[in-house]
Order: structure tokens, then sequence, then C-alpha cells
């Protein structure tokens, strides 16, 4: 090995902790990039082979009841590619030991064959035979949640008739991959089940024979969705068809897209923010390095090395550590990205997994930590090879210094010397205490970006569940009812109030944009499920005009008092025109309500209901479930307490886990910078400290000499950090908002405490290592040798 | 008479720092010619090293002419500057400079590798008594033999010019008179043209030409008729 090379080597060895903590910092980078992006594609590639596989349907529409003979119809419309029809319906279950209402979407399968589109993927068992009208298969996450394994049962109410049902198989479909039941926001796997049956057993339960309720498209490639779905409702309509829609508005879709589009959203957005932050530090850290081998330089070109050679020298210093930092980097995110694809796909019950090879993420993050670091560098070397030689051997020529205030001032009668030597050494180097202040700030902010996502959950649950949605249960019904079921529910045991709600679907447009979305017809005074303004206080509906949900009227780009065209996608199927009265403070959907009065005569029928908001006595409750689960009209009961937990239990896993490897990595890269900070510190002042040793300070004063600037940058770091933080958390969120569900930013104290504890910690632990090697400072040698 | 090596003509270097100017050369003139040992005597600041520097292409005059044999390194750039120290010059300095993370037999392979005509690292290393120390990193070597072994680099590439600057200055009298040992040595076997600063008055009496600094000129030359051996120096 060339004597050159061996010098690499060795410096490596020599500075193999600092060489550690910038590799580190760049592997944070890394890491979190390739982990982010990896496995949203890898999850995204998955989704994508799951639904070419098990032919997922681009387009879907219920109907009450529609004669089989309409199916060569509907294939006639162009850009069909294939059709299934089935039998749907909801059904409340009973299941022993379980008390809660749970409620099952029965499903048809053809006889003796996979359905033509929306396949199953059967885990374990069999396929229902047609002649056993009891065999059912289970969706997974049910099957999973009750322990059911085939051979287990159950009973079901069917149109009324209470059935025993034998679990024969279970199994997965990409249609539910988030099953989300009647009434509710999350998914609850305890109380809502998918469940197939055999055609013929579920049409003679519902009497469809020869008829279909519900019906699935696969289309060509480059038809336009809107003209089939047009044509499809002009067919079904007649046969009590509501409006069909696409993959955009059906449940299981827009979650799963939902979710992959946070992961997406959030791979855009912290990683960059990671690596520009490692990029920026590594760029901060080498630059320092290598103005303290400017001897060193002066030396190999006075014994004849060229420039390029000495630079190449220094260049390939810098691009081993940047490898050791992008070897760790890479090995570590893609094992957290295959760690994170696996807790996604368990999740979303994927029936396997497609890991993506993105070999581009590598080169990319190789190629932004290197072009970082190199240009670090690249400033202190051409600094260093533009001297002669002979200046380069000598010590920089002590910087001339200026009084920070009039000479006639003493501020030695007001701070100490040490202080004085500290304040002088930032007031010097403006540029450098400026970029290491930024460096520890933008480690602090990048710890409050990654831990903020609690509080702003927490804020959205407070709003949701305690100021909006304050009623206990939701009951969903069949068919829509008269207005007498709100005085039937109210003299079922346990309930304390009732407020019936009525939910029509609609297309709401204004100019060319247009959403399907759920309008609720409710009672002026709710007081259970009440409206949340922006500013977080309840209003009362107006009596006439529509409120709708904030992130809907900025899509729609509407004000109040402006109007909206509404198609009513039921009854009379009618088009007409509505005011804005006012914008609703809401986190999941999008959403309009109006006054029940109004929305009746706008569907022009007489007061109905399809739901009820109840207000429980929780000593009684066990009494309601049991009327509830003997009432065939109802379709499924959500109730807010468990909805809570379930979705604390989903954010857990993905916002509390995702944060939680964002804040490691972030801690990491906190520590990578304080550590080379305080480290270059003190190479860059051995001298100074060692001279200090010899006049006869101690240890403890040199080393409080040294740190003190470390403590002071610090400090100042922190506020510069939180607002930093906070700034980088605002983009987060508006990247992360959704049409299903958006948060408002909270920031809460606790997480700015967090952010500067870890950085403070951090800077405590580098001080401590640093202090071991003040204490090694070997006093002769420093000052008897120019190092 | 033999070969001039160095010709210097109203050379002259102004350092400016900051709000000071410093005349470290004001018009030197000066000849030095091949093989011979030449020693700067004369007090700090009186411009010894900046002229070396200015010879060893370490630093550029800021006017004036300076020849080696018949090329002009006042008109030379940076990289010819380069490849000028990297064939005809080797540098000894007060500090030794050695790579601390390299051996003594690797410090000296730095300058080997890029050199034209070089002798074996081992082979440099013996010329100044260090070949069975060539294993020992810097920090395992007394003063004396790290002086020792930033010889053996300056000189394994048979440079034509030999410019030390103080090279006994930090060490003991019996240590330095190994080095100037050393320096004779490779004078006497290569016929290398030595220069050597020093502050030590004693070591003048080695030297063929003594020249003596003041103020940025040279203010005496005295001419040694016979060299002393270093072994007979003391101080």
């Amino acid at each position: 090995m060339r004597a050159l090379d061996l010098k690499l080597v060795r410096d490596l060895v020599r500075l193999w902790a600092q060489a550690l903590a910038i590799a580190l910092v760049i592997a944070g980078g890394v890491a979190t990039f390739v982990m982010a992006v990896g496995s949203y594609r890898s999850l995204d590639e998955t989704r994508s082979a799951y639904y070419e596989r098990f032919r997922f349907a681009d387009v879907f529409a219920l109907v009450k009841r529609a004669p089989k003979s309409l199916v060569d119809r509907i294939a006639e419309i162009p850009g069909v590619a294939a059709i299934d029809v089935r039998i749907a319906k909801l059904a409340l279950l009973d299941i022993p030991n379980f008390r809660e209402p749970a409620t099952g979407q029965f499903i048809s399968l053809p006889e003796g064959r996979q359905p033509a589109l929306n396949q199953l993927y059967v885990r374990a068992g069999r396929q229902p035979e047609p002649a056993r009208a009891e065999e059912v298969v289970i969706s997974e996450s049910f099957a999973n949640a009750h322990a059911f394994a085939p051979g287990a049962r159950f009973s079901a109410i069917l149109n009324g008739r209470k059935r025993e049902l034998l679990v024969v198989g279970i199994a997965l479909s990409p249609e539910f991959i988030y099953a989300i039941g009647p009434g509710d926001i999350m998914p609850d796997n305890r109380r809502f089940g998918i469940i197939w049956m055999s055609e013929k057993a579920l049409a003679s339960a519902y009497d469809l024979d020869g008829a279909f309720s519900s019906v699935s498209l696969k289309l060509l490639r480059g038809v336009s969705e809107r003209e089939v779905m047009l044509r499809l409702d002009a067919l079904l309509d007649r046969y009590g068809g509501s409006a069909a829609y696409g993959r955009k508005d059906q449940t299981s879709h827009a979650w799963l897209d939902h979710e992959l589009d946070m992961l997406n959203n959030m791979s855009r957005t912290l990683p960059p923010i990671f690596l520009l932050v490692a990029a920026f530090l590594v760029n901060l850290t080498f630059s320092r390095l290598v103005a303290l081998e400017r001897e060193q330089i002066g030396l190999l070109k006075a014994v004849g090395y060229g420039n390029i050679a000495v630079a190449a020298h220094y260049l390939k210093f810098v691009i081993l550590i940047v490898l050791i930092g992008i070897a760790i980097g890479g090995a570590a995110g893609t094992w957290l990205g295959i760690n994170v694809t696996g807790l996604f796909g368990d999740f979303f019950h994927f029936p396997f997994l497609v890991f993506a090879k993105s070999l581009d993420l590598y080169v990319l993050a190789a190629a932004l930590s290197a072009a970082a670091a190199v240009v670090g560098a690249a400033g202190a070397i051409r600094e260093a090879v533009s001297l002669a030689p002979a200046v380069a051997m000598q010590p920089p020529s002590p910087p001339t210094f200026h009084r920070v205030l009039p000479a006639r001032v003493r501020i030695g009668k007001v701070l100490s010397q040490p202080t004085i030597m500290m304040v002088r050494n930032v007031a010097h180097h403006p540029a450098r205490a400026v970029f290491t202040t930024l460096g520890m700030a933008l480690a602090t902010a990048i710890l409050v970006v990654s831990l903020f996502t609690r509080g702003t959950m927490e804020e959205l649950i407070d709003v949701t569940y305690f100021l909006a949605d304050r009623q206990d249960a939701t009951v969903s019904f069949v068919e829509r009812r008269s207005q007498d079921v709100v005085h039937q529910m109210a003299r079922l045991p346990g309930v304390l109030a009732v407020e019936p709600y009525r939910e029509i679907p609609v297309r709401i447009r204004s100019g060319n944009v247009e959403r399907r979305i759920m309008i609720s017809g409710r009672p002026r005074d709710a007081d259970l499920s009440r409206i949340i303004d922006v500013d977080l206080r309840p209003v009362v509906l107006p009596e006439s005009g529509l409120a709708i949900s904030d992130m809907l009227a900025q899509i729609l780009r509407v004000e109040v008092g402006d109007f909206v065209e509404v198609d009513l996608l039921e009854g009379q199927h009618r088009t007409v025109a509505l005011p804005i009265a006012a914008r609703v403070e809401d986190y999941f959907g999008l959403r309009g309500m109006m006054d029940s009065g109004a929305l009746s005569r706008l569907l022009r029928e007489g007061p109905t209901v399809n739901s009820v908001h109840l207000s429980l006595d929780a000593n009684r409750l066990d009494l309601l479930y049991d009327a509830i689960k003997r009432m065939p009209t109802v379709a499924g009961m959500a109730l807010q307490r468990v909805s809570l937990a379930n979705f604390r239990e989903a954010v857990a896993l993905l916002i509390t886990t995702m944060a939680g490897i964002y804040t490691g990595l972030a801690t990491v890269i906190a520590f990578g910078v304080v550590y080379n900070s305080a480290r270059i510190s003190l190479s860059e002042r051995a001298r100074e400290l060692a001279s200090l040793r010899v006049l006869g300070f101690g240890q403890g004063e040199v080393l409080r000499i040294l740190l003190l600037e470390l403590v002071f940058l610090t400090v100042v770091a922190q506020p510069l950090g939180w607002i930093i933080g906070y700034g980088l958390a605002w983009i987060m969120k508006t990247q992360l908002a959704g049409e299903l569900m958006r948060v408002r930013l909270v920031v809460e104290h606790p997480t700015y405490v967090l952010a500067s504890a870890i950085v403070i910690v951090a800077a405590v632990f580098s001080a401590l290592i640093v202090r071991e090697r003040v204490i090694r400072l070997d006093l002769v040698a420093v000052l008897k040798t120019r190092d | 008479m033999s070969e001039r090596v160095f010709a210097a003509q109203a050379l002259t270097k102004v350092y400016s720092s900051g709000e000071v100017e410093v005349r470290a050369l004001r018009d030197l003139n000066l000849e030095v010619w091949a093989g011979e040992v030449v020693v700067l005597l004369g007090p700090s600041g009186s411009g010894k090293s900046t002229l070396l520097n200015i010879m060893g292409g370490l630093d550029h005059a800021s006017s004036g002419h300076l020849f080696f044999k018949g090329l002009e390194l006042t008109g030379l750039n940076d990289r010819d500057l380069t490849a000028y120290r990297r064939k005809h010059v080797g540098f000894v300095f007060q500090f030794y400079n050695l790579i601390p993370s390299l051996t003594a037999y690797e410090n000296v392979a730095l300058v080997t590798e890029i050199a034209e005509n070089p002798m074996r690292p081992d082979e440099a290393l013996a010329l100044v008594g260090l070949d069975t120390r060539m294993d020992h990193f810097p920090s395992q070597l007394s003063g004396g033999e790290q002086q020792r072994v930033a010889i053996a680099r300056a000189i394994a590439k048979r440079p034509e010019v030999l410019l030390c600057d103080e090279p006994t200055g930090a060490l003991d009298s019996k240590t330095g008179i190994r080095v100037i040992e050393a320096l004779l040595s490779v004078n006497s076997q290569l016929g290398t043209t030595t220069l050597i600063i020093t502050h030590n008055a004693s070591i003048q009496s080695v030297a063929d030409r003594v020249l003596f600094f003041a103020d940025g000129q040279i203010s005496r030359i005295q001419k040694n008729e016979t060299r002393r051996a270093a072994a007979e120096l003391s101080w």
C-alpha cells in the first residue's frame, strides 16, 4: 500500500470515534430515506400485485333487486372488461361469549368457483358447499379477533330470521383490506366481519333467487370511469340502484390509499429533511476537520505532492467516511424498511409481500451524502492548498481579536476570564458559531418533527370524541325508518337520549370539482353529536343551507354564502343548488350536514331516519345489547368507546411506530452533531488549553472553558430549533392532510422539552467523552511540537 | 569553480498581516555553488527562513529574481513550483514535521514514491544511522531520531539542494551533533548543496561559507578555509 494510503487508513483508525460519529449522522439520513421510501414502494407494489392477482374491481354499485338478465346489458356498456354480480347484505351477528352486537357483511359466492372479480385468497379451510346453507367463509381479521377456526359456529339474523352458521374457511379479499362497519370511523375486527356464503343460501334467505343486489365491473384501460358509471346508473335506476362509485369512493381502497399516501408523504417530507440536515452537518464537520490538517497539507506540498494529489488524499478520507455512513445507513434502512413493510403488511392482512428493489434510492441517498461531504471538505481543502506550503506549515497566525465593548468598559470585573474567552471566541468566529448553532437547532428540529404527532393525535381525539361526537353509540338501520323509531329506541333499556339522523349519498359540485359525499340531516338542537366550527365552538345549524367540512370547502373553493350543486343519489335523483351555511372543523372524511327538516323537504319525503345516536347508561349495557341483537331492522351498532380504543391502536402502529423510528434516527443525528462539535473544538484549541494547564489551571477549569462555548451554543440553539421544528411540523401536517383524515397542528410543550432534553443529553454525553480526552491531554507533547 | 546552483538578484519579500507591513527581505543578492555547505546566522526575523522558503519553492517573492541553475523560480506558478520541489529540493524543519500516523520507513517512502530516481527508504535511513528503528512511529522515537528520519526523508530522493531550517533547534547538544553529522555525511557522500539556518553560532565552523543576516539583508559573509568535523563541535 502506498504511504499516503497508509496515512489514510491510520488517520481513520486514529479518528475512529469522530469518523463513526460523522458516519452515523450520514447513516441516520440515509436510513430514514431508504426505510421510508423503500417500505412505501414495497407496500404500494404489494397492493398492486394483490389487486391484480385477485382481480379487484374498478366500479361498484348497489341495487335493491335487479334481475340477472340485466348482466348482458351491463356487459354491453363500452369499456367493461368483466362483470361480477352478487348478493351483498348487512346483518347483525350473535357471537357466543361476545356481549356487543356485531355486524356481518354477507357476500354471495358463485357455486363451485371463484367470483369473476374481487376473488378470495383462502387462508384456511375451503369454500362453502352449495348445498350446505349454513357453511360460511369469514374474513381473517374477524376470525383472528374471535379466535375462530374452521369448525367454529355463531349465528346471524338474516332477513329477520336467526340462523346458525358454520365456519368452513378463512379468507382475505382485496375488496376488504380495510373493513369498516356501519357508523364506525375505524375498523373494529371484533364487531365487524366479512362473511361469504353460497349464493343459493343467501338468495333464499333474502328472497333474491335469480336476482342480485351488488355489481362490480372491471374496466378496459383508458376508459372513462365516469362515462361507464353514468350508463350503469341508467340501467340500474329502475331496480333501485344507488349511484355507482369508483375505487376512489370504495371504503377499503380509499382508506388503504390514504394510509399509503400518508406513508408516501411522510417519506417525501421527513427523510429529505433528515438527509439535508445530515448533509449540512457533515459539511460543517468536514470543513473544520480538514482545516485542522492544515500543517500536514503544507508538509505534503513541501515534499513535492501537488495540489491535486493532496486534495485527492483528503477527499478519499472524506469519501471513505461517507461510504461507511452509507453502508451503515443502507443496511439499517433496508432492515427497518423490511420490518416496517412487514408490520404494515400484517396490519393490512396482505396475503403476501412484494419487496421493491430500489437501487435508485441507495444511489440517490449516497450521492446526496457524498456530495454534501465533499462540498464541505472541498472548501477547507481549497483553502489549505491555496496557502504557500511555508505558510501552511506555520500554525495559523493568531487571529486578530477585537474588543466587543469599548476599552474603558472593564468587563473583566463583571465576567470571568473564561467567559470573556468564550465570548471573544464566539464573536471572532461568527460564521462557525452560527453554523454550529444552526446544526444543533436542526437536530432539535428533527426531533420536534418526529415527536409532534402525539400531541396532534391527542388533539384530534379530544375534538372528535369529546367535543363533537359525544354519543355513546350509533345504531344504523338496514333501511330507512319512519320517525317512530326514535320513540322505539328511547324505550330500550339503558337508553338516556336519542338523536335521529338521515343520511343520503350525494355528488357535490362547484365548477368542475366534484366529490361523492354523504349529507346527514340532523336535529337542529343536536347535543350528542355536535358540529364544531374552525374555532372549535359548537355551531347551531341554520334552518336552510348546508354545513360542510372545512377541507371540502377548500377542495371546492367555496366560502360561506356560495352555492354548490348537489346531485341527490337517492329517491328522485334531482340536482339542486344549496348555499353553504357553515364550515365545520372535522378530521375524518368529507361530509355535509343540514337540518333534517330541510333535508326532508329537499327529498320531498316525510321525516325518515337511517341511524340514531344514543346516550347510554353504562350499567344497563348488557340489557341493551340483548335487545338490539333481537332487532332485525338494525344493521350495526358502533360504540364510541370501542372506536376510540381502535383508533388509538391504529394510530399507535401507523404514527407512533413511525414516529418512534424517526425519533431514534434523529437522536443518532443529534448525538453525532454535538459530539463532533465538542471534539473538533478540543482539537482546535488543544494548544490553548494545554497552555492554560501549564499556567496552573485545573482540569475542571480547562474543561469548563472548552465546554462553556458548547453549552452556550446548545442553549441558544434550542428556541431556534423549536421554531424550525414547528415549521417542519407544519409542512408535514400540510403534506399529510387528506380527504379521509387530517389533523390540526398542535405541538405540545412536552414535545419541545423532550426534543431539547434529547439534544442536551447528547451534549452531556459528548462532554463526558471529551472530558476523558482533556484529562489525558499530554501537556508537554502538545506544547513541544507543533501538531 | 563548481556550478552555480542559486542566484538571487534584488530579492524582496513583504508580508502584510492586517495593518502591519513587514519587509522580511530587502533587495537581497546571493550566489550559492554546487556542493557547498552554507550556514545562515542571524537574529529572529532577519529574513533567513524567508529566504530558505523562497529558495525551496515554499513561498513566493514579492519582487526581484531567483534562479535555480537556469530556471527562474520567481517566474514559476504553483504547479511548476511543486514539480521543482519534488525533483530538486529536500527540506529539514525544526519541528521534524513527520506524519504521526506513518512509521519512519513509511515517512521516507512518502517521498520516494513520488521521486524520479530515489534511493530505497532503508538506504536513506541507513545514511542517518536509523536502519534499526525503521518500523517505529514518530511517537516512539526521540527528538534526534525524529529529526534524522526527517533528514532521511529529505535526502532519499537525491535532491540537489538540502534546505535545513534550524535542524538542531529543538535538540540537546549531543543529539544536535549527531544530526549535523548526518547532514555533513550526506553532503560529502552525495555532494548535496546544503543550506542550514541556525541560531547556534558554533555550527558555523562546519560550513564553507557563513552568511550573517540582519534586517532582511546579508550584512556579512564569512569564508571558512577549513571545515571542522561535526565530532569536534560542542555547545
